[in-house]
């Protein structure tokens, strides 16, 4: 193994490991951390559920270099399934099967027509998509409750254990996302993610090598609309009642706009991004109705001198203080 | 004997503006065929139908004796036909290597064993081979955007070499190349050629370069087709000096 790839190892774990323990209180054991409490719990478990749906538009953002303004839209679609479905009594995991492949096939039938065309076309079927869902959700009363929307949405029980108590909650979804983390820099590290990066940096050039463009466009549109079926999946029991609000368009823009901020092409961008677009409303809560002005600042100014987002910008930052670790190869 | 290409009454239109008309040949296994014409005779355009990006009006193009007209650039290119293109097209941010290897993973094994493959899909030794074998060794693991121009030029053709293809359509190779590195591209395009016994079509403004690398050389004017020969012949016919030669000696 290589320095780097030791050091990168050793890193992942620590972070699990941080990840694993931040809401617990250690001061039984002797540490002088008290651990979160229910409500910093929900909005860490919010980040990871935010995080995977973030992943699937890094995937058709910057991966593949697609557009999609229907994120929130496949959330919905997998926190309705997954809902109605566990309702109806199908265990959760059958459930949260069925709204990730529910998104990725509806995600394949939204990507054939569009996919034909230039990319732009993409950005303003998935736009029309999304408010449709949307009217979807609020209409259609005798499936989705409409406006009042559905609620008493139980938390599942995984290998028998419940995870009604909110920490066991935020554990089985640091589990899922770690999976869900795992399959997709599998896939990106994979030849696969060698021609997603091919058909964004040179489509022509990479059809003429043998890449089917259109096919490996439709699997990462579909593939990132499923991501965002599974993190509907795990939203809806995470705030255990549901109604259309979250899953407007205007959401859609935030999950984009989080990948762009975060870092778009970049594994680690979702989730910076995420953290940002979930924690910065909770910092910024003492300027209260100035939140949404500063919020969209700090996009303006990163935006301006740092458009690969903060991962590239932290980037940079080392560069600076470790010069040496940044040197070019000669 | 059937041909490796061949290509019958192939006919394209823009508008009212007719950039191929009615053009035929065929090209032999081994055969290095040049295609040259002044600038808008259709060169592009034929290159462009034979290889699917544009689909003809009329005519047909056939790859081993099966007809390929209509068909998109990545089935063609599975089927052993590979390209360069006029305007650099190497992928900046993958290092050489990762470019090679790019170049012929589609035809390696199905799409699903490549996701659970090793992530090289075996190439790496061929990816090697080829870079001995294009001398940019030193460079393997250099982002291909950071070369210089002569050395993504080779980087570009050795990518169309990496899947062992029947054919290969070169077009303007030799475009923007400096000297040392023109002859460095004719000699590893004619070493390939006689190792691999792979089919070359070159289209190219270079008259010294194409006159010297190829076995046969088709003259297109405005479209048609006007003369077709060995490098000698084409030299000292008269259409071609006056549709040609005199055109371009006007132009400098």
């Amino acid at each position: 193994m290589s320095r780097s790839s030791l050091c990168w190892s050793l890193g992942l774990i620590l972070f699990g490991l941080v990840l694993v323990f931040a809401p617990v209180n250690l001061t039984d054991y002797g540490l002088p951390y008290p651990g979160l409490k229910r409500y910093g719990t929900y909005i860490m478990t919010l980040w990871l559920v935010t995080a995977i749906a973030a992943m699937g538009v890094n995937l058709i953002v910057g991966y593949s270099g697609q557009e999609t303004l229907a994120q929130a839209a496949f959330l919905g679609i997998g926190a309705y399934t997954a809902a109605l479905l566990t309702k109806a009594g199908i265990p959760f995991g059958l459930a949260f099967a069925a709204s990730g492949l529910l998104a990725f096939v509806v995600g394949i039938l939204l990507g054939i027509p569009a996919l034909r065309v230039q990319k732009h076309y993409l950005a303003f079927v998935t736009l029309a998509f999304a408010v449709m869902a949307w009217l979807v959700f609020r209409n259609e009363q005798w499936l989705t409750g409409g406006v009042m929307g559905l609620s008493g949405i139980k938390r599942p029980v995984v290998f028998g254990i419940n995870t009604r108590p909110f920490l066991n909650f935020y554990w089985f979804v640091l589990a899922v996302m770690a999976v869900m983390a795992f399959c997709m820099w599998w896939m990106l590290r994979s030849p696969w993610g060698r021609a997603f990066t091919a058909l964004r940096e040179n489509p022509v050039r990479a059809e003429s090598l043998g890449v089917d463009v259109r096919l490996y466009k439709l699997l990462t549109f579909a593939i990132g609309s499923a991501y965002g079926g599974f993190a509907g999946a795990l939203y809806a029991p995470l705030v255990e009642f549901i109604d259309p609000s979250p899953f407007a368009l205007s959401q859609s823009f935030l999950y984009l706009l989080m990948v762009i901020v975060g870092g778009a092409g970049s594994f680690l961008g979702p989730f910076v991004g995420a953290a940002i677009a979930v924690l910065l409303p909770e910092w910024l809560r003492f300027t209260e109705t100035w939140y949404l002005l500063i919020y969209a600042f700090l996009v303006m100014v990163l935006m301006a001198f740092c458009p690969g987002g903060v991962v590239v910008l932290v980037l940079r930052i080392k560069a600076v203080l470790l010069p040496q670790a940044a040197k070019v190869r000669p | 004997m059937t041909s490796v290409l061949d290509v019958k009454r192939l006919s394209r239109s823009f508008g009212g503006l007719q950039a191929v008309r009615n053009v035929s040949f065929d090209v032999q296994e081994g055969e290095i065929l040049g295609i040259i014409g002044p600038n808008g005779s259709g060169k592009s355009t034929l290159f462009n139908c034979i290889l699917g990006q544009l689909v003809p009006d009329e005519g047909e193009v056939r790859v081993d004796g099966d007809v390929v007209t209509g068909l998109r650039p990545s089935e063609l290119n599975r089927r052993g036909v590979s390209r360069t293109f006029q305007l650099l097209q190497v992928f900046p941010e993958l290092s050489v290597r990762e470019n090679l290897i790019l170049a012929a993973q589609e035809h390696r094994g199905s799409r699903l064993k490549r996701l659970f493959g090793p992530r090289d899909a075996g190439l790496t030794p061929d990816a090697n081979r080829m870079i001995e074998f294009f001398r940019l060794g030193h460079l393997a693991e250099e982002k291909a955007g950071s070369l210089s121009y002569g050395q993504q030029k080779l980087l570009d053709a050795a990518m169309a070499f990496m899947a062992g293809p029947r054919l290969v359509l070169l077009d303007e190779p030799a475009g923007g190349v400096n000297l040392t590195m023109l002859a460095n591209l004719k000699e590893r395009l004619q070493a390939i050629n006689a190792e691999t016994r792979a089919t070359f079509v070159v289209i190219e403004h270079n008259m010294e370069f194409v006159m010297s690398l190829c076995t046969r050389i088709l003259v297109l004017a405005e479209g048609r087709l006007i003369a077709a020969g060995k490098p000698a012949e084409i030299r000292s016919n008269p259409d071609v000096i006056e549709a040609y030669l005199g055109h371009q000696a006007n132009d400098e």
